[in-house]
């Protein structure tokens, strides 16, 4: 019989998971903590940076990361020890993998999604005025955090689940 | 302890730089670091240079880090060399390919440069 992760949708898709994965990787890859902000705004100006790391498998989504250009900055900042002026490559890289080990760490709370899914390498975007849309997804978790007086948020997306 | 050549396979140049800095925290001062941005670029360098230890992550375009493992062994590259991954692919299913691929090791990313230094030292230290 095969692996169905129909029956995990509720443990695949509770939100503490998100939560959790955000405060692990920042805690253990920028050494510090980010706290999570219940009022889910956040303005990006002038322009904002996005990852996206695809999941493919029996469960079809991704994971986005997005702030603007000052918070992708310091978060590439304290992954390489060095000040950054403007996104050049090495920023849009170091927010490309930050983006990767969320979608590690949130994948691997959920034993059974963890071995039915596989992550793409990541995608970083930056730009103004535009917007993510995925035609009617299974559903989607989403939620804005702090770090460092800075803003962020994180989105997983689920657009097939088999 | 001497010098220590080793070879940081990962499509993310700061990853390899954070991994870089996470050995040199575990004490290994006299590091000398190859990079490579891909499983291919990986096997040129082995062509070239000799190594005590590598180091890879496992999602990476061109050629991926089982892969590699796989094109080690069918080159005869670097017998006798440990391989350690430092992925987020860290499913039991993906720990078994790579360890019958020819991995010795594993690391799940996000990491500390103490788990760096756990795994990596008892392969470096003579027994």
């Amino acid at each position: 019989m095969g692996v169905s992760l129909r029956e995990s949708v509720e443990l695949i898709s509770d939100p503490k998971n998100l939560d959790a994965s955000v405060e692990e990787v920042f805690q253990t890859m920028l050494g510090g903590q980010c706290r999570r902000e219940k009022d889910g705004q956040a303005v990006y100006e002038p322009e904002s940076v996005t990852a996206v790391v695809g999941f493919g498998g029996l469960f079809s989504g991704a994971c986005v990361l997005r702030s603007d250009t000052s918070t992708a900055r310091v978060v590439a900042g304290r992954m390489t020890g060095v000040d950054f002026d403007e996104v050049d490559d090495t920023v849009r890289d170091a927010f490309g993998e930050l983006c990767n080990m969320l979608a590690g760490a949130w994948k691997a709370r959920v034993p059974t999604l963890a071995g039915h899914c596989g992550l793409s390498v990541p995608a970083v975007i930056t730009g103004r005025d535009y917007n993510i849309h995925v035609q009617s997804p299974e559903f989607k978790v989403h939620h804005f955090f702090s770090f460092d007086g800075s803003r962020f948020d994180v989105t997983i997306i689920c657009d097939g689940l088999k | 302890m001497s010098e220590i050549r080793t070879l940081i396979v990962d499509d993310s140049s700061v990853m390899r730089k954070i991994v870089e800095r996470a050995l040199r925290q575990a004490g290994l001062d006299s590091l000398v670091v190859h990079e490579a941005g891909s499983g291919a670029e990986g096997i040129e360098v082995l062509k070239k240079e000799k190594v005590e230890i590598i180091l890879s992550d496992i999602n990476m375009p061109v050629m991926d880090g089982l892969e590699f493992l796989r094109q080690l062994k069918a080159q005869n590259l670097a017998p006798g060399v440990p391989v350690i991954m430092i992925t987020t692919e860290s499913s039991e299913e993906h720990v078994k390919q790579a360890i019958q691929a020819g991995a010795v090791g594993y690391i799940r990313k996000p990491f500390t440069a103490d788990q760096v230094k756990e795994r990596v030292l008892p392969l470096l230290t003579p027994a």
